[in-house]
């Protein structure tokens, strides 16, 4: 039996090993999202946040590019209102929208015979038909992440791409061997997902986050 | 515990006992003892029949007690599954330290093969037996002239180390050794690898001075982080070259009935090669390049290759082909083109590819290679397009006219002459330590060609493609980048 830890708090373990997110914050009412997003310019997008909520986007619980107080305190209370008791949810995400074109997947899974992996691929929506994934034994060395980059076949992504600076390609190795850390020094892990990881301004943010574990340990 | 003896006894044995050894030309046990009694071994060798029936016109005897103590290391076994117990411990009373299973009936043959299989395993760890197999198809060990075997061909002596969990791949790869001339020291099928598997083999090719190269064919691995440590160890002293079976979902339900080896995702295994340094080949033939490329040719320093063509074509295959790998087709610099303006013709493509333009002469080609070669802007050479004149030759000799007309002189001339380029290719290649690689199709089409002859002679590899050969100078250089990448690593991750 595995067990998932919510989004909020797969964010603070894996920030521990150094993987970047956005500034965001884990609210409980409307007037909390209102303050937080005070902060930034930006549109926001708000989601509900629980450890067992699966098919977010499917049951209409990620609002995206929301604006003004008003439009803020709505989303906040209906995605308050839209919880389920089964979905554990603590509270409602809320961060900034992140806009960039390139999307890829990083994580750690289990291999049967190899034990913990790092995968790394493009991820979007044309994601599963393109199937340009990458995946090396953990631990990495710096060398390994770096050639993982190189192995993929879509290199042009990684250039300069529609107006949108050239990938930090150190900074992708440096998320990479972050997620092979975690993967050494979390206990009863069973898997990390980071999907998307967005490229914003050149650099790598992960815009969601999911950690499995098995059940029988409990996160430290 | 296994150790260095053990292998030493089992690829350089003393003298050799055939246990099982048939009047039927037809078994295993037959073959086995013509085999090892016909490629040179020249240790004594015994052989076993419950009748004691002459065998290849050489007595035998009954069983194990009646060879002499402390004379002979290895025992061939073809014997029925159900008497190798007794077998073994006859085997080990008489000072033998190991023993190859040809016999079937074990872990391949279900759940009750697979308990003999454990228990022969606990017996030979309690006799200090190395047992190899069961059901494996032989070894062959060129240093010994040793051919202990169920199955053709024995290889041309050399330096590759072939290791199997499939005894059909160690006929194939050893006979691309026979085909090209590129010898092998070591070959071993290990079958069920019941006490020692692939991984093994390596370890101790690693440290076996006739081995430079290991090659392997796999289907699956059990303990995967064991064997992926490992493997890095091996790589770090000696290149590996892995083809696996049982890449596709297809493949690997077949390698899953044939091994009971566990599906693994292929890009994690393919990820695991490229991380600890092994060669992971796509297909017999580009397995053996790799592994002969290795054997035959120093590693280049660096990825920057020249192209010398006689003619066009086969150059212009040659740079689409260096596009898809971690190669550089370098620009000529200037000094390197003006010294060969003063050897071409003016037609010639004055750049990389280096298209003689059918300017080639006797004094031309080597001036040119020597150039080249030795340039310290260039760390490989691939040459194209060596033994045409004397394929024509060929067919002159084969001709109605042969050899009137000055056709017998001009075809000797053609031939010394191909000859002549490969051993100037081959010289600067020595006289710099940089990789030249010669290809043709005419080692496949032709073994006979001179030029092609030549390279053999010589101990090197004629790949039978410009692809082919970009595609192994490819594999040599990822072994030398990988190798830096422990040098250059200054700190662990970030």
């Amino acid at each position: 039996m595995t067990t998932t830890l919510s989004e909020a708090e797969s964010k603070t373990l894996l920030s521990r090993f150094g993987v970047k997110f956005l500034p965001e914050a884990l609210v409980v009412s409307p007037a909390e999202a209102i303050l937080f997003a005070e902060d930034f310019a930006a549109p926001m997008a708000l989601k509900l946040c629980g450890s067992n909520i699966a098919h977010k986007s499917e049951r209409g619980l990620v609002h995206l590019g929301v604006v003004g107080s008003d439009a803020i305190s709505r989303s906040c209370q209906e995605l308050l209102d839209a919880a389920r008791p089964e979905d554990n949810a603590i509270g409602v995400l809320i961060a900034p929208m992140a806009s960039g074109l390139r999307e890829f997947i990083a994580g750690i899974a289990i291999d049967p015979v190899f034990g913990p992996t790092v995968v790394f691929g493009i991820g979007g929506v044309l994601a599963e038909a393109i199937a340009d994934v990458t995946v090396r034994l953990a631990p990495l060395r710096r060398h390994d992440a770096i050639d993982m980059l190189q192995s993929l076949r879509s290199q042009s992504l990684f250039g300069p791409f529609r107006g949108e600076p050239a990938v930090d390609i150190d900074a992708l190795a440096d998320l990479l061997c972050a997620l092979s850390s975690a993967a050494s020094a979390i206990d009863g892990l069973v898997s990390i997902d980071l999907n998307p990881v967005m490229i914003v301004d050149g650099l790598p943010v992960a815009l969601d986050a999911l950690v499995e574990m098995s059940s029988e340990v409990t996160a430290s | 515990m296994i150790s260095t003896d053990h292998f030493k006894a089992l690829f350089d044995p003393r003298a050799i006992v055939v246990a099982g050894a048939s009047t039927h030309p037809g078994k295993f046990g037959f073959v086995a003892l013509h085999n090892i009694l016909s490629c040179g071994y020249a240790g004594e060798v015994f052989a076993t029949n419950r009748e004691r029936s002459e065998v290849l016109g050489r007595p035998t005897l009954a069983d194990l007690t009646e060879v002499p103590d402390g004379v002979a290391d290895l025992v061939f076994v073809c014997t029925p599954a159900a008497s190798n117990p007794e077998l073994l411990r006859q085997a080990a009373a008489k000072g033998i330290r190991a023993a190859f299973i040809a016999s079937a009936g074990y872990g391949e043959s279900g759940e009750d093969g697979l308990k003999l299989q454990s228990e022969l395993v606990e017996l030979a760890n309690e006799l200090d037996l190395l047992v190899v197999g069961p059901n494996g198809q032989g070894l062959v060990s060129t240093p010994s002239h040793l051919c202990a075997q169920i199955v053709a061909p024995y290889p041309p002596a050399g330096r590759i180390g072939i290791a199997s969990q499939s005894g059909n791949f160690v006929s194939s790869f050893m006979n691309l050794s026979r085909q090209s001339g590129v010898g092998v020291s070591r070959a071993i099928s290990v079958g069920n690898a019941a006490q020692v598997g692939v991984i093994d083999m390596l370890e101790y090719y690693a440290d076996d001075t006739e081995t430079t190269v290991g090659l392997v064919y796999l289907e699956g691995v059990a303990e995967g982080r064991d064997f992926a440590d490992r493997l890095e160890a091996v790589c770090r002293r000696m290149p590996v070259v892995i083809l696996k079976g049982g890449a596709s979902g297809s493949g690997a339900k077949a390698a899953a009935s044939h091994t009971g080896s566990l599906a693994t995702d292929d890009r994690v295994f393919d990820g695991m090669c490229r991380q600890m340094g092994a060669a992971r080949a796509s297909s017999v033939a580009e397995a053996f390049d790799i592994a002969a490329a290795f054997a035959t040719l120093p590693v280049p320093a660096g990825p920057r290759v020249a192209v010398v063509t006689t003619v066009g074509g086969w150059g212009v295959l040659a740079a689409d082909a260096t596009a898809t790998t971690n190669l550089e087709l370098v620009d000529l610099p200037d000094d390197l083109r003006s010294t060969l303006d003063g050897l071409l013709p003016p037609r010639w493509s004055r750049n990389n590819p280096i298209d003689l333009a059918g300017g080639e002469t006797k004094d031309t080609v080597p001036a040119v290679l020597d150039a080249v070669v030795g340039h310290s802007s260039i760390d490989a050479t691939l040459v194209l397009g060596m033994g045409i004149q004397s394929n024509q030759g060929r067919l002159e000799k084969e001709g109605p006219f042969y050899p009137d007309h000055g056709l017998e002189r001009i075809v000797a001339f053609h031939d010394r002459q191909d000859a002549r380029y490969v051993e100037v290719a081959l010289a600067a290649s020595a006289a710099s330590n940089k990789p030249v690689l010669i290809a043709s199709e005419l080692s496949v089409a032709d073994p006979s060609n001179a030029a092609v002859s030549a390279v053999r002679d010589a101990g090197r590899y004629c790949f039978p493609s410009a692809e082919r050969a970009v595609r192994a100078l490819h594999f040599l250089n990822e072994r030398v980048r990988w190798l830096k990448s422990f040098s250059t690593e200054s700190l662990p991750a970030r």
